[in-house]
């Protein structure tokens, strides 16, 4: 091979690993990005069964439920629709009723979303963004829920 | 005293002024007289952030509540190192403690080089002042730490709990002066582009400096990472959560950096990339810290946020990631380009280093961005977790990492990739043997682990290997292998200590994901439970009272053989009533390089706990390999030729060149 040829083929090999690369990428963006809704959005979303999404909303003042052991089931509401959420583990530390909680996982076919991350907010000052700007955009945002 | 740290802020800002101008015109003219204001007013820029600094952390130190951001954070019961670490633990305090550190960078440069070439030296402190003058501009504009409350209340409002930690006075220093300290090779970077030219001089500077941030770095993801992992009682030790990714990303950018930096400095080739990886690590660090400071991320590191303080930091980072990448796409071409290559030699083995660290910053950077792009084009709101790093980052680093070992042991221009094969054979059979053992002996049940085993050892035993070969393993007497192994470039020792710490980091990852349990189970007092071969039993609950919290102790006895208690493992809940938060103190039992974690969850109405306990085989080798690599970083540092200032008065020793030339 002449000097050009190498210097050719090296950049086609870079180049082909960069395509693979980016391909792979979007791929897994495709496959592996989960969409966030609340409540009150799964009516119009088209879900594929099995699907991961986040569920996000505020837990549901008096349907907190311990059930045997480690096993908790709640609702996840944003005033306008609720979803029944179990999960088995241990809850955040300020998960509460009445404050924003993200939750991860799927939806069994009986329609209960089983979680198996719950997320609450870092500290008292803050709701989960993407909550927040949900039930503002809902108008039912309250600055004393802060 | 808080006037006086606002006032000497203010002094400070209008020195990076000076500092910015007044050399870069020097240089231009060619005015000496100019040229030197440089120096001297980054130290006293310095000194004068340091004395903001210190008034900040005095008034937090004394419970002075009359300013609001020490009102905000802290609480006069707090103990006295989390007074001082909380100076730090807000939003105006952190970017007060990034300016600082910045400044500190460049009274380095002030301090140390006087050996540079006069313009050089000029244009870098001229960009280094340049960045610190928009960060104090930000400080002054956006997040005054030193505003007073009038009337003083009498008491705090008590630092984040979570922040209330030993981890809070090491992570954000180590990722700072890790972050900042890539300022250097930018401005370097940068000033070369404004002159148009890079000589000798300007590799030997730029690489300790890439070493000293990327050493500090390390330390601070590191530190970071195992403070989240026992502080948030999730046991996971990373959780590919974007801020994260934030600092990882100048982490993979600065460890290309790292190694494309030895190719100039050795060869004088990729000089024009070199420049570029320099300024998209620095590009990646103002990144972080956009992405960290600005509120567009939920996350424990975003602070009260303010929509003015992202627009600010964003006005910033397209002023100098556009301004230095504009300035390189006009200067560049007047590089020279020098050093040709053979594909397979240490320089092709660094350029695939590159290659492939450069793309996986890439995949984390899109992966980090994507959400966001997203939530702006559409409505949607979707998070890119974990499952999508996984699939893109591992396969990237999985080739990357079976090419390592091969990389320091192939020469210089044209290596002969058999004879290093050769040599790495003895590795090879570690790793063989390694995944052997694993498959048979411990754990059959999948491939993946036993192959993650058997790349860990391969990257152990290679790393070993580089020191064996140079030394002369079985070529040589042992005498005289004793003579050079002693006679190697410090160098040598710190790639082979990076590489191994790698490797053990490695091994503690598989060890810890494909062979650690979980269980989840309530547990009454006197209940005993089976993990892995360990057996716990509930002691009970034991309410105990901190200086400003009050806690219930779960008490956990590890039972021997003979079911006598060998250790006593405590994980408590903690309450915190000023800021009427709760927290979860995580217990953890080291045994060997593992660890037992266990976390304390809700107390049920029939009295009973939930309990969550892991056991993480090799778990501590994560950090400890990240440890290994800053070793590695700081051996090589301390070789001779890269000493800062030191003129390359004494030739390369004879282990420096490359093995295969070894008889």
């Amino acid at each position: 091979m002449t000097r050009k040829q190498r210097r050719l083929s090296v950049i086609a090999g870079g180049l082909a690993f960069l395509g693979a690369a980016t391909g792979l990428t979007f791929y897994a963006l495709g496959q592996k990005a989960s969409y966030f809704y609340m409540p009150a959005d799964l009516t119009t979303a088209s879900l594929q069964p099995g699907q991961r999404i986040r569920l996000g909303g505020l837990v549901e003042k008096g349907t907190i439920e311990r059930g045997q052991g480690t096993t908790v089931a709640f609702s996840v509401t944003d005033n306008q629709k609720q979803v029944k959420v179990t999960y088995t583990g241990i809850l955040p530390d300020l998960f509460r009723e009445e404050q924003g909680v993200i939750t991860e996982g799927i939806f069994r076919p009986d329609g209960v979303f089983v979680a198996d991350s719950v997320l609450a907010k870092h500290d008292e000052n803050y709701m989960p963004k993407e909550v927040a700007d949900g039930l503002k955009s809902r108008g039912v945002w309250q600055e004393s829920k802060k | 005293m808080v006037e006086t740290g606002h006032f000497a802020l203010v002094l400070a800002f209008a020195l990076s002024l000076v500092q910015a101008l007044v050399p870069l015109f020097g240089a231009r003219i060619n005015s000496q007289k100019m040229m030197a204001v440089g120096g001297p007013v980054a130290v006293t820029g310095f000194a004068l952030t340091a004395l903001s600094f210190a008034a900040l952390a005095t008034a937090y130190a004394t419970s002075d509540f009359s300013v609001a951001n020490v009102w905000d954070n802290s609480h006069s019961l707090q103990p006295l190192i989390y007074k001082i670490t909380g100076t730090w633990g807000n939003h105006e305090g952190s970017m007060l403690l990034w300016v600082l550190i910045l400044s500190f960078f460049g009274a380095l440069v002030a301090a140390f080089g006087s050996n540079l070439p006069a313009t050089l030296r000029a244009n870098v402190l001229a960009v280094q002042g340049a960045i610190g003058a928009t960060f104090l501009l930000f400080i002054l504009a956006t997040s005054n730490p030193f505003a007073r409350l009038n009337p003083a209340p009498i008491e705090g409002r008590d630092l984040n709990p979570i922040l209330q930690d030993l981890g809070l006075a090491i992570h954000p220093p180590l990722l700072y002066l890790g972050y900042v300290g890539f300022s250097i090779c930018f401005s370097f970077s940068v000033a070369a582009l404004i002159e148009g030219r890079i000589d000798a001089s300007w590799a030997r500077w730029v690489r300790p400096w890439t070493l000293v941030a990327w050493m500090f770095l390390t330390g601070g993801i590191a530190m970071g990472s195992y403070w989240a992992y026992y502080e948030l009682g999730w046991g996971g030790f990373w959780f590919w959560d974007p801020v994260e990714n934030a600092s990882f990303m100048p982490w993979l950018a600065g460890t290309a950096l790292l190694h494309s930096a030895i190719v100039m400095e050795k060869r004088s080739a990729l000089k024009i990339w070199t420049l570029l990886l320099a300024i998209l690590t620095f590009s990646l660090s103002l990144l972080g810290t956009f992405l960290v400071r600005s509120g567009v991320l939920t996350s424990v590191h975003a602070f009260a946020t303010d929509p003015t303080r992202g627009v600010f930091i964003l006005c910033i980072l397209t002023l100098f990631i556009g301004g230095s990448l504009a300035l390189f796409a006009f200067r560049a071409s007047r590089l020279t380009a020098g050093g040709l290559f053979h594909p397979i030699s240490r320089e092709g083995a660094l350029v695939l280093n590159n290659l492939f660290l450069t793309t996986a910053t890439a995949t984390v950077l899109i992966g980090t961005l994507y959400p966001l792009v997203v939530e702006a084009v559409s409505a949607d709101k979707i998070s890119v977790g974990a499952p999508f790093f996984n699939l893109t980052f591992g396969p990237l680093m999985v080739p990357l990492l079976v090419a390592v070992p091969f990389g320091p042991l192939l020469a210089w221009k044209r290596g002969d990739i058999f004879a290093v094969a050769q040599r790495l054979m003895a590795a090879f059979a570690a790793a063989l043997l390694a995944v052997l053992v694993t498959a048979l002996f411990i754990d059959g049940s999948s491939v993946f682990a036993a192959l993650g085993v058997g790349l860990a050892f391969w990257l152990i035993c290679g790393a070993l290997t580089d020191i064996a070969v140079k030394s002369g393993l079985g070529s040589v007497a042992p005498g005289v292998m004793l003579s050079r192994f002693a006679g190697l470039p410090r160098s040598v020792f710190g790639t082979a200590l990076a590489h191994l710490g790698l490797g053990l980091t490695t091994l503690g990852i598989v060890g810890t994901l494909c062979f650690g349990t979980e269980k989840i189970l309530s547990m009454r007092a006197g209940e005993t439970v089976q993990l892995s071969g360990h057996t716990l039993r509930f002691e009970g609950l034991y309410p105990a009272q901190g200086p400003n919290y009050s806690e219930d102790r779960g008490r956990f006895a590890l039972l021997g053989a003979d079911g006598s208690t060998t250790a006593v493992i405590t994980s408590s809940k903690r309450s915190y009533p000023v800021r009427q938060m709760t927290t979860t103190e995580s217990g953890i039992k080291t045994i060997g390089f593992s660890q037992l974690y266990l976390s304390l969850g809700d107390e049920a109405t029939d009295g009973s706990v939930v309990v969550r306990l892991w056991w993480k085989p090799l778990v501590t080798l994560i950090w400890g390999g990240a440890l290994v690599m800053m070793a590695g970083a700081a051996m090589s540092l301390m070789d001779r030729r890269l000493r800062v200032g030191a003129p390359s008065r004494r030739r390369r020793s004879a282990g420096a060149m490359p093995s295969a030339s070894l008889p």
